[in-house]
This record gives C-alpha cells, structure tokens and sequence, in this order.
C-alpha cells in the first residue's frame, strides 16, 4: 500500500510526452487537447474542487482537471470568463467577442484556442470566410467590417509587448458605432485571452481534429 | 480588500469607469477574487504549500516588469514589503531581460514561415545564488510565459519539475503568470479609456 503512494508521488513528478503529431497550422476544426503534466484523477475530487469547475462536466476535461489542483483560482478564472463572454447585457456582440480572443489567441500563436474561438465567431456571425482569412493570412488582411477591423486592431494591440493600445483605438471603437460597454467587452476579450493563451500553450498541447 | 484594478487604473466610487465596470459585475468581482486567490494572505497566515508567498510575489513583479506594465510599480511594493533584497536582484536583472514580444516558433509545417526569433533568458549566476535555484528555474519560465508563449513545451515544465516544484506550484504559478497577464491588459485598456471618457 505505502509503496503504492510513493510511486504515484514520483510519477506526478514527471511531465506526460505525447507521441501523436499536434496540429501545425490555424484551423476552424474541432481539436482535443492534452496535458502534459497527470491532471488530478476523477476519484480526488472533492466539493472544493467541483467549486472550482464551476461546472460539473468539466471534470471531464483534461485542461480543467488539472486546473483544479488550485480550485480558488480556477473558479475565479472561469467565472471571470463567463462574464466577460456570456452576459448578454449591451455591449459587444458575441460574435465580437469571439473575435477579440480569436485575434489575441492568433497574436500568441495558440492553434488552440484560435480553432475555438474562430469556429465561435463563424457560429455567430455566419461569416466563416472573413474569419478562415483572419486565420490564414493573419490579423493585418483585410476586413471590410469597420467593427471587425476595430475589435480586431484594438485585441492585437493589447497583446503587444509593450501596450500598444492607445486614444486612437478607442477612437477607431466609436467611430465603427461601439459604445462604451462593448468597448469595455473588447478590452477585456482580447485581455482575458492573454490569460488564456498562456494556459493552453504551456501545459500540454492540441490533438489533432477527430476525421 | 480595495479593488485592485480600480486602484492602479484610479476609479473613485461614482466615477463613470466605475459604473461602465459594473455592467460586467462578475468579471470584476473575479478579477479580484483571482488576484486575493493568488496574493492573499491566508487568515492563519500559514506559508502555502506549494508556491511560497515570496515566490509569489517575485514571479508577479517579474511578470509585469517583463511586460513594461506600469503596474509594476504596485507590485514592486508588494514584493519590497516582503524581501527588498529580492527586488533589488530582480531589478538589477531586468535590463538583460526586458524585450518585445510575442514572439517564437510554430511547430514544422505551414506556420513556420511566421517564426520569429527573440531573447531566450537564462537567469544569471548571481541572479540564482541571490534567489536560489527553484526560483531562478520559475523566473525563467515567466519569461517564456510573458514574451514567446508558443515555445512552451514539455521540456521546458520537465524544467521545474527538476529545479523542485510540484505539479500543483506548476499550475498556480502558470496561473499567477497568465492572470497578471490579463490585469496588466485591462488596467491598460481601462486607463486609456478613461483619458477618452474625460
């Protein structure tokens, strides 16, 4: 029994290597994800931890369950989330908001969630050609949409390092017709996808898309 | 506990950002409930498990000081209060570490065309007997986490498995990083607003 926890403790010190070919290029398809590091199994969860998901069929998740080894602030991360993507209060159309991660993920060079969150925003606003040219030839090709080219720019330039975000993308905001909440939304969007990028690139990576 | 992102953009209670922030009441509240997760000090005061209050706070200031936040300033005084040492080394290593970003490699394929090289940082000899090996290795990290993302690997967490931490330090720390990375863009967002809204 004793030897049994120990060799779990040494295997939990040890990065997980996949052996299958991760996506190479930005995509619109449905893809997995793997951790390379053992999320927390099924049977360990407790109630703090179900807190923490916030959603209970999310411990179906590699990604989340090996979040929710700190469940306090993947609980506030995912509830940070769900505001700023689902409250359907004014502001920013869904399909904007999806831009706003899709353009940051696209800038960070997640393949991941760039396929997400491109397939959301083709979802909402059945324009999956601008979104597929978003993904191909980057966030600089062209979008006939001033809002599009607005969300788009202002999500690119807050992932800069250093800021790049300025009056003039605020004024760009207005000038597409957005008001003070969606440019709120969209600030938040493209910073929010900052915090997400970073997760889903440095612990684990994409499967490929199921045929 | 004040609002943290209130206090380094400057939002007064009445204030039009402070009424424009409440039409999202939940991603504020979490906002902040992410950043008392991370920096809080537990009631008992215990050390937690597996990032230590001062790793906390040297990877935070390391975070926003790498990304040229001018919240850098706030969490500059959180890690002075702790170990003014510890800030001193850092700032004496950032001018070697601060660059542009985000920059790095796609894997083989179409997207390599799109690679862009930068500064890979390797934490200084005297850097790391300063702040020690363990997080030396995690400083390192945050600069992967900050400025090239995409070159993140299994290698590079192999790293500090080896260099001491846990599984769970891995994911908190990963998260410490990430969630500063969304506050230092929304303060930055939310300041230009604000010279827009006067």
């Amino acid at each position: 029994m004793s030897e049994q926890i120990v060799s779990e403790e040494v295997a939990a010190e040890h990065v997980v290597r996949h052996t299958f070919e991760a996506p190479n290029a930005f995509t619109q398809a449905e893809l997995g994800w793997e951790a390379w590091l053992e999320p927390l199994p099924l049977e360990d969860l407790t109630e703090r931890h179900y807190d923490g998901l916030v959603d209970k069929g999310r411990a179906n998740s590699p990604y989340f369950r090996l979040l929710v080894r700190d469940p306090e602030i993947l609980g506030a991360r995912t509830r940070t989330d769900n505001d700023i993507f689902y409250n359907e209060k004014g502001g920013l159309t869904r399909a904007l908001r999806e831009l706003s991660a899709a353009s940051a993920s696209r800038t960070n060079g997640c393949i991941f969630c760039a396929s997400v969150h491109s397939r959301f925003a083709s979802h909402h606003s059945k324009r999956r050609d601008d979104v597929q040219r978003l993904l191909d030839e980057g966030t600089a090709a062209e979008q006939d949409d001033p809002q599009w080219r607005a969300v788009i720019d202002a999500s690119v330039a807050l992932t800069a390092i250093p800021n790049d975000f300025g009056p003039d993308h605020i004024r760009a905001l207005r000038e597409a017709g957005l008001d003070d909440v969606a440019i709120i939304d969209a600030i938040n969007g493209a910073a929010f996808f900052n915090w997400a990028n970073r997760l889903m690139l440095s612990l684990g990576e994409p499967t490929p898309p199921k045929e | 506990m004040t609002d943290v992102i209130d206090r380094l953009v400057g939002i007064a209670p009445g204030d039009p950002l402070d009424a424009l922030r409440d039409q999202r009441p939940n991603a504020r509240a979490n906002a902040q409930a992410s950043f008392e997760a991370l920096f809080g000090v537990p009631d008992d005061a215990t050390e937690p498990e597996n990032v230590t209050r001062l790793e906390r706070l040297a990877l935070g200031y390391w975070t926003v000081a790498l990304s040229q936040s001018p919240t850098a300033r706030f969490y500059g005084g959180l890690l002075a209060a702790e170990d003014s040492a510890a800030l001193a080394a850092l700032d004496a290593a950032l001018p070697c570490a601060v660059t542009s970003g985000p920059y790095g490699d796609y894997p083989d394929g179409p997207l390599t065309v799109e690679n862009v090289a930068g500064l890979v940082w390797e934490p200084s000899a005297a850097l790391t007997a300063a702040l020690g090996a363990r997080l030396a290795a995690a400083l390192a990290h945050t600069h992967l986490l900050v400025y090239r993302p995409r070159d993140s690997s299994a290698d590079a967490l192999q790293r500090l498995l080896d260099a001491g931490w846990t599984t769970t330090g891995i994911v908190t720390l990963s998260q410490l990083v990430a969630f500063l990375s969304f506050q230092l863009r929304v303060v930055a967002g939310l300041t230009v607003l604000k010279g827009e809204l006067a």
